[in-house]
Order: C-alpha cells, then sequence, then structure tokens
C-alpha cells in the first residue's frame, strides 16, 4: 500500500531546537562531559549524534567523540527477511570501555534497534554507562526500552510511519508522519 | 540486497553485482576480527559443515573461524580422497548431512564440477571451497579483496599471474573476477602448464615470465601442484625455478609499487624465492586475513536472509 | 515364423530401389513380397493403415551395447531390444564388451537364444577381436562367424596396437566379416573427460583432443591400405576424422565409417551449461560446433556411411556422480530417429532416401547382413515413421533401463511409428505389441 504524507510535525527550526535542548540535557545528567562518547545508530543516527557532538562542544567548549554503529549483525529478524539489510561499517574511534556511552537513532518505535545496539555495544566493551537519545518516540514499545532524552514525543497509531529527513542524508530538513491508504 | 544463486560455485557464473556486494559485506566485517572479542550473534543457530575430500589447513580454518566469529556452529569432515570411489557416495553422505540438520554445505573435493553436482543433490546451499582444477571462488574473492585493499581499484590494473595455471583452481577463479572487475589480467609459465585456448578468457599468454610482468601492478604467483603433476610436463623444480620462478631479478619488471600475492601453500625456492616472499612487497599474509573477512561474508549473505 | 502383413497406403522410400511413392507394402511369410498400388489383401492378412506415413526398410543399429551377460543392471538383451523396437530398429548389432567378453561361440550363441527367446528385433553380435578385449591374442574369430557374429570389435577400447590389428583383417578375409575399430589412442586421451579445448579450460576437466582420435583413425586407415581388409570406423566425431576418410576415399582404401546422433546434434558447451552433467559425458566426447558441422557436412555428401547410437546405458548409480567417476555413454536407442528427422532431415540437410541409406541400408551391406531395401525376396523388416508426431523427450517412458541421456526434455518432430520384424508388428502406435 502507497505512504502518503499526511503532516509535517518537525520543521528545520524545530529539529535544531530539540538537539540543543537534548544537548544540555546530556550536560547536565552528565555534570560535564567527562567520558561523554556519541554513538550514532546508522544511518541517520549518525548526523544526529554528529550534530550533538558539535552542540555539546559549543556548550562545554570541549571536543566529544563520535562513532559509527551498524547493528545488522544483531537483528533478531535476520532470517525471516528475504531482502537481506545490507551490513554497514560499525567505526568507533575510541576504546567503550569505562564511558559513557549516548547512543543516538531518530525514531524510538519497538525497542529492537536499541537493543541490537546494547548488544552491539556490550561486544565491543565495558561502558560505564549507556544512555539513550532519539528525536522522536513515537510509542509501541515491544520490549521494556525508553529513551533518556527525546526531542518530541508523538503518538502514532500503528498503520502511520515516521520519516525522519535530514540535510546529510536526505538532502530536506523535516520530521513527516505519513499513512498507509487504499489507493481509491 | 541478497545473492542471486542459493550457492556459490564459480565466480565465472556470478554476475559483477554479487561479487560488490561480498566484497563490501566482507569490508563491514573484517571490523570484527580486530576487536578483543571476536564474536557477533548473527549466525546464531546455524550450523556450517566443512566437507573436505582434500587436505587443507587454510581453506578450512578460514571458513571455520569465519562461521565462529558469526556465532554458527561448525562440524568438519574431512575424508581421505583415496576411500571416496569405494566407499559412500558423495551423493549419500550429503543426504545424510542434511537431514541431520546443517545450513549450508562448504566443500572441497578433487574432481573438477563436484561442488556443482552437490548442489542439484542438496537442498541446502553449496559454498564451492576449491574443486579439482575448477575454480576455488572464495579464494578469487579475498584476491581482488586484497588487492581492493592496496590499490582501491581493479578496473585498468595489470595483474600478472604466473606458473602452473593448468591445474590451477585458483588461477581461473582470479581470471574470471579480474576480468570481469576490468582487470587486464596476463598469465605466464611453461606451455605445458597453459591450459587451451586460455586467451579466450580475455587474458594474454606469454612463455617468458618477464613478458608478464612488464608493468605489472599485481603479481600473483601460483602454487606449482607437485601433488597433480602426473606426467612429464617440467623437468626438475630447480629448472623450473630458474626459468619461471618469480625472484628479485624479474621482480624488477614489475612496476615499483607492485604487490606479490600467492595462495598457499607456497613452495619456496620453487615458484617463488624467499627473499620475495617475505619483502614488504608481499601481502601473502593480507591474504590470509581478507580470507576470514571474505567467508564471514559469504556465509552471512548464503545463511542470513532466506527464510 | 515370418508372418503375412500388409502395409497399407505409405509413402514408401526405398533408396536401394529408388522408389519414393504412394504404395502398399505385402509381406508373406515374413519375406517382402510385393510393391505396388491398391493391393487387396487375401482373407485374414492384417492390414496396417499407413496413411500419412513413411514407410522404409527396417533400421539397423550397427552399434549398441546391450550389457548382457554381465551387466544387466544396466541394460539386458530384452530391455535393449524393447528399446530398440520403440526406436524404430528392426536390428541392432551389440558389441562384445559384456562380462565375460563375447570373444568365444558360445556367448555369440547365447546372445542369439537370448534374442529368440525375446523375439523383439534382430539381434547381431559382434565378437571381440582379441581374447579378453586384451588386444594380444586374435580370438577364434571363424568359430564365432559360425555361431552368428556378423563382425569383429574391440568395442570400448580400440584394436590395441597396429600389428594386431593388420593381423585380424588379414585373418577375417577368409571369413568375410567386417572389422570395427574404436579410434583412439589410449596415450592422447588418458584421463581425458571431455574434449579438449576452450570449454575443458573453463570447465577445469582434463581434455581428450581431437587427436586422440585422428591418430587412430590414420593408423586404421593405413592398416586397412596395407591389408586391404573390410575396415569400419566406429563413432567418428571429428572435423580431422572427417578428412582422413576423405583421404582414404580418394586413394581407394576400402574403409567406411559411422556417426552417432549425439555427435552430430550436441557440442562440449553443453558440459558446462548443464552445470556438469555426466550425461554429457561419452566416449568420444562432445566436440566443439566446426566439428559438429563437419559432420553434418559430411553426412550429407556421402563420405559418412552410417548413423549408429552407440547406445551405451548406464545404471543410475553409474551417473549419479562427480564427473571423473561417471561412466562415459548415452542411451540412445529411443531417441535417434526422432533426432536424426528433427535435426537432419527436417531442415533439409539430407533427404528421407539419405536417411533410409544411412540408417538401413548401408549398416547392412557394411555388415553383411540381409535387410536394408525392400525389394521382393528382401526380409519383412519395415520402419514406419510419423513425420509429424511432436513430443517432448521423457526419460521415464524409456524402455531401456539406461536413463541416461542429454536429451530430456528435447521437443522433436518425427518419430517411429511401427517396427515390423519378418512381418510382425513389433511396436505400433509407439506402443510396443509383446
Amino acid at each position: 500500500m502507497p505512504l502518503f504524507d499526511k503532516a509535517e510535525i518537525m520543521d528545520k527550526d524545530a529539529i535544531r531546537r530539540a538537539l540543543v535542548r537534548i544537548a544540555h540535557e546530556i550536560v547536565e545528567k552528565n555534570k560535564g562531559l567527562d567520558n561523554v562518547v556519541m554513538v550514532g545508530i546508522r544511518r541517520r543516527g549518525v548526523p544526529l549524534a554528529q550534530r550533538l557532538a558539535k552542540i555539546l562542544g559549543e556548550i562545554e567548549n570541549k571536543e566529544v567523540p563520535v562513532g559509527e554503529l551498524d547493528i545488522t549483525l544483531y537483528r533478531d529478524d535476520l532470517t525471516m527477511r528475504f531482502d537481506q539489510p545490507h551490513v554497514g561499517r560499525t567505526h568507533l574511534p575510541f576504546d567503550v570501555a569505562k564511558k559513557k556511552v549516548i547512543l543516538v537513532d531518530d525514531v524510538l518505535y519497538t525497542g529492537r534497534t536499541v537493543r541490537a545496539a546494547l548488544d552491539a555495544i556490550v561486544d565491543l566493551g565495558r561502558p560505564e554507562c549507556i544512555q539513550l537519545a532519539v528525536l522522536i518516540d513515537r510509542g509501541h514499545r515491544e520490549i521494556p526500552i525508553r529513551a533518556d532524552y527525546v526531542g518530541k514525543n508523538v503518538p502514532t497509531s500503528r498503520k502511520e510511519v515516521i520519516h525522519v529527513r535530514l540535510t546529510e542524508v536526505d538532502g530536506v530538513e523535516q520530521v513527516v508522519i505519513s499513512e498507509e491508504k487504499d489507493e481509491e | 540486497m541478497a545473492l542471486k544463486g542459493k550457492d556459490i560455485l564459480s565466480l565465472r557464473e556470478m554476475n559483477p553485482e554479487d561479487i560488490e556486494l561480498i566484497l563490501s559485506t566482507a569490508r563491514s566485517l573484517k571490523e570484527i576480527l580486530s576487536r578483543p572479542i571476536k564474536k557477533v550473534p548473527t549466525l546464531r543457530g546455524k550450523v556450517v559443515c566443512t566437507l573436505f575430500y582434500e587436505p587443507s589447513t587454510r581453506t578450512r580454518t578460514s571458513f571455520e573461524l569465519a562461521a565462529k566469529y558469526m556465532s554458527a556452529d561448525t562440524v568438519s569432515i574431512a575424508t581421505a580422497t583415496s576411500s571416496v570411489k569405494k566407499g559412500e557416495t558423495l551423493a549419500d553422505t550429503a543426504r545424510n548431512l542434511e537431514v541431520m540438520g546443517i545450513d549450508v554445505v562448504v566443500m572441497r573435493h578433487s574432481v573438477s564440477g563436484a561442488c556443482h553436482f552437490l548442489a542439484k543433490v542438496l537442498d541446502v546451499p553449496v559454498i564451492n571451497a576449491g574443486d579439482g582444477m575448477h575454480e576455488h571462488p572464495t579464494q578469487g574473492l579475498l584476491d581482488i579483496f586484497t588487492i581492493l585493499e592496496y590499490k582501491s581499484k581493479i578496473r585498468g590494473l595489470k595483474v600478472a599471474i604466473l606458473g602452473d595455471v593448468l591445474h590451477s583452481r585458483v588461477a581461473r577463479s582470479d581470471i574470471f573476477g579480474l576480468t570481469k572487475m576490468g582487470a587486464e589480467v596476463s598469465v605466464a609459465g611453461p606451455n605445458t602448464l597453459l591450459p587451451p585456448e586460455i586467451e579466450a578468457l580475455g587474458v594474454k599468454a606469454y612463455n617468458r615470465v618477464e613478458d608478464a610482468v612488464e608493468g605489472a601492478d599485481v603479481i600473483y604467483v601460483l602454487r606449482l601442484q607437485l601433488e597433480r603433476q602426473t606426467k612429464s610436463l617440467f623437468p626438475s623444480k630447480r629448472e623450473y625455478h630458474d626459468f619461471f620462478g618469480l625472484d628479485r631479478k624479474r621482480l624488477r619488471y614489475a612496476k615499483e609499487d607492485a604487490i606479490v600475492m600467492h595462495p598457499g601453500p607456497m613452495n619456496r625456492g620453487v615458484e617463488i624465492s624467499t627473499d620475495v616472499a617475505d619483502s614488504p612487497r608481499s601481502v601473502i599474509l593480507d591474504q590470509v586475513v581478507s580470507g576470514v573477512a571474505v567467508r564471514m561474508a559469504a556465509l552471512y549473505l548464503i545463511l542470513g536472509g532466506r527464510e | 515364423m515370418g508372418k503375412d502383413l500388409l502395409i497399407r497406403g505409405g509413402r514408401v522410400i526405398d533408396p536401394a530401389a529408388k522408389v519414393d511413392e504412394e504404395l502398399d507394402v505385402l509381406i508373406l511369410e515374413g519375406k517382402i513380397a510385393r510393391l505396388d498400388k491398391g493391393i487387396t489383401p487375401q482373407e485374414g492378412i492384417e492390414v496396417l493403415d499407413s496413411r500419412g506415413k513413411i514407410v522404409m526398410p527396417g533400421f539397423i543399429d550397427m552399434h549398441v551395447h546391450l550389457r548382457e551377460p554381465g551387466f544387466e543392471d544396466k541394460e539386458d538383451i530384452e530391455s535393449g531390444t524393447r528399446a530398440a523396437a520403440m526406436g524404430g530398429f528392426t536390428a541392432v548389432a551389440c558389441m562384445p564388451n559384456t562380462d565375460p567378453v563375447c570373444d568365444n561361440d558360445s556367448v555369440v550363441a547365447r546372445i542369439i537364444k537370448r534374442a529368440r527367446e525375446v523375439g523383439l528385433v534382430r539381434v547381431y553380435p559382434i565378437g571381440a577381436v582379441t581374447k579378453g578385449r586384451q588386444g594380444k591374442e586374435l580370438s577364434e574369430m571363424g568359430e564365432m562367424r559360425l555361431a552368428g557374429a556378423v563382425g569383429f570389435s574391440d568395442d570400448g577400447a580400440p584394436v590395441a596396437s597396429a600389428e594386431v590389428l593388420r593381423c585380424a583383417l588379414e585373418y577375417l578375409k577368409r571369413f568375410d566379416a567386417v572389422l570395427i575399430d574404436h579410434p583412439e589412442d589410449k596415450s592422447l586421451s588418458d584421463g581425458g573427460q571431455m574434449n579438449l579445448g576452450l570449454n575443458s579450460t573453463i570447465a577445469g576437466l582434463r581434455g581428450i583432443p581431437r587427436e586422440a582420435e585422428e591418430v587412430a583413425v590414420a593408423r586404421d586407415i593405413l592398416v586397412a591400405k596395407l591389408t586391404g581388409g573390410k575396415l569400419h570406423l566406429a563413432h567418428i566425431s571429428t572435423e580431422g576424422s572427417v578428412e582422413l576418410v576423405r583421404y582414404a576415399r580418394a586413394r581407394g582404401i576400402r574403409v567406411t565409417c559411422e556417426v552417432t546422433p549425439h555427435h552430430l546434434t550436441l557440442t562440449d558447451d553443453l558440459v558446462i551449461e548443464s552445470g556438469y552433467d555426466t550425461n554429457t559425458k561419452v566416449n568420444p566426447p562432445l566436440r566443439s560446433r566446426k566439428d559438429v558441422e563437419a559432420l553434418k557436412q559430411a553426412l550429407a555428401e556421402g563420405v559418412i556411411d552410417a548413423i549408429a547410437t552407440d547406445h551405451a546405458p548406464h545404471h543410475i548409480d553409474d551417473k549419479w556422480v562427480e564427473y571423473d567417476y561417471a561412466e562415459s555413454g548415452i542411451s540412445g536407442l529411443e531417441t535417434a530417429v526422432s533426432l536424426m528427422i528433427d535435426r537432419l532431415v527436417a531442415p533439409g540437410l539430407i533427404s528421407w532416401s539419405r536417411l533410409a541409406e544411412l540408417m538401413s541400408l548401408n549398416p547392412a551391406r557394411i555388415l553383411g547382413v540381409p535387410g536394408g531395401t525392400l525389394v521382393p525376396g528382401s526380409p519383412g523388416d519395415v520402419t514406419i515413421i510419423d513425420p509429424d508426431f511432436e513430443y517432448s523427450v521423457d526419460l521415464r517412458k524409456f524402455e531401456s533401463k539406461g536413463k541416461n541421456s542429454p536429451f530430456a526434455g528435447w521437443r522433436l518432430t518425427g518419430a517411429p511409428w511401427a517396427t515390423v520384424v519378418e512381418g510382425r508388428v513389433v511396436m505400433k502406435d509407439r506402443s510396443l505389441l509383446s
């Protein structure tokens, strides 16, 4: 069934403001940025992590390292998929051991991606703690996962889809909500 | 994305998109090899069976480690070639393994086409780990992977393949894979060890090693398969080395930054001199590392995406 | 005993009598009695309505392996002759590579006795040239001739040396029987699995050079010249062999030759395309397109005398293995006639009359057996073809025990419709009657 954009729920400025707020919350919660590292989940979590790191750097005048995490190898639905997901590169330019890892993704939905990401990080080492930052939390969790930092809570129905579009990946900057509709 | 066929049997039959897919997946997976804990859960509950009718250390270990790093279970069956004809047929052996629940068979066999036959016998996928004088597709892929790491492209590269092309499944896989990706491939060796009409595969053939090595970016030295020399194809190892071996003198014909490759195990002092094998130009150990990454990619792509 | 039969309304083609017209054929007591228009049958004579069909002298396959005695898991005289009858053959000549080898009169007699018991088509045993087909001592060819052997061969293998061949050809003059040689120089073909060339390079299979055959063809021709003996070359498969036969013909050297349907229709590309299907493994191996074209040309020009199947049935266990371990051979009796109609006659490469020469007249003459023609007095052996019958080759329907055929699934037009032996209809409408 085709998807139709229903409404734009965030524009460029709204996204920016949400990230600035999250950055402040991160600083506050961690009492600074000592040992804080950002890990973006491929694909759109990566530019979000980079942007957060930049904002954090400006707030605290400190460079925050950013890593990229591909969770394909940790998915729980691999053998059920005909169209196999492509394995992307995992690249963390730091050792996660004893770090405060801020995991970043665009949308939190069932929680399964985050579950896979947690396993992936733990396989790489034992961080001091892991926190989760997402731009959108749309509900409908299937496992007990919650975010530490949320840009915007968006109540949705399961028929709806949230699209986060970022300049780095999509060339535009918006969050839209769309819905499956029968063709008439 | 998924591979086109059920099996990985030859690079001749593999389309360039599938080659690219395996290589790019291997590039992502190579990172796992540098981790302190080399294990991802991807193939948990899958069983990889290595069925080797010819002795092998490197290839079998490489496949088994690749499987283990991705959490698959492995069973390993090694059968001496001599007992094959008298004992159970390949079809019976393989069908038995299949009903026990294996998910993929990685087979090495002394008869060309044996993996094609096995693929007809079995519903589960088959990966060719070397069949007779036919192909060794994962070796071809790891060779291309290694070349890409050093040269970051294949198109337009001059690759010289030296030695016993006739008996070499590695040579065939490399020729098919490299020409498909746009390399200029030449082969050189004594005429008794060059198969007929080899140039029809899109390569240049020479009897003088120097002619093939001239201006090469990559020199691929084949193992002289002494165990397959049933007839008098060359007079002695000494003479072979003097005329067809790669030594420092012949290496000078290649480009300054040319790399030297060999599929192993080497006959030092026969097809390659020790000083060349151990020189900074040699990337032979990198090939071994690439092998594990490429085989992880092959197993993932063969096993990961099917219902 | 021979029977009476009226074959009515078919197009009768008999190259020996230069006949090609719609005629009735009357067979009385198993012999051709009369060819004419509108023959009124006597009371009680069986009538075979053959309108729209082509009526030809019974086809003779001069090169088959019936495998009995010794290899009855692959084929036996009953299954083999059933396959022959289905394939439109009224007679077959069977090769001596059995176990025990057909190298003495008792094996010859046994084969003939068994074939009579089955009672379908004629079976002509070929005796071994040398004892045990070992290539050393001549076997008792005279005794075998008396017992009913029509020719001699060490087939499966060549007559081992030029000297043995020379002696055999000289010795056979007294008995007026043909020597059929399998031309192959084993030192050149040793270990080979397929034709040597680009495809063997791609497949990584050991190649058999064309010259493995041609060296032997040249030897055979020169020994035939030396002795003036009656020599027939089995299953030639290369352009070079054709050239050598032309050379022999031009110099009046007495030598005849045959080709198989598979060498006229398949190339070594199939080994690759089929993914090493062992049904493509045959000796001599499938050759290149160039060779196939040369064979077809020679066939049309008359350089080649006969089409023979080299019917080599095998048990599935002999083929459902790795390529190197598989036995060589194709089960050919039940596809040969259709293949030759579909691939040679229909495209206009050869005429129906030439087909009858290649599959009936010439084999009869080479072997020196009756038949090959419908002139009155000849045996009442007739092959009737339905030129329009279309079907797909289905190995499960083979009467032969050997289901080893690379032609499975081929769509063919034209097929044997009835087989008549001594006036007895043994196959009709593509079904066996006994």
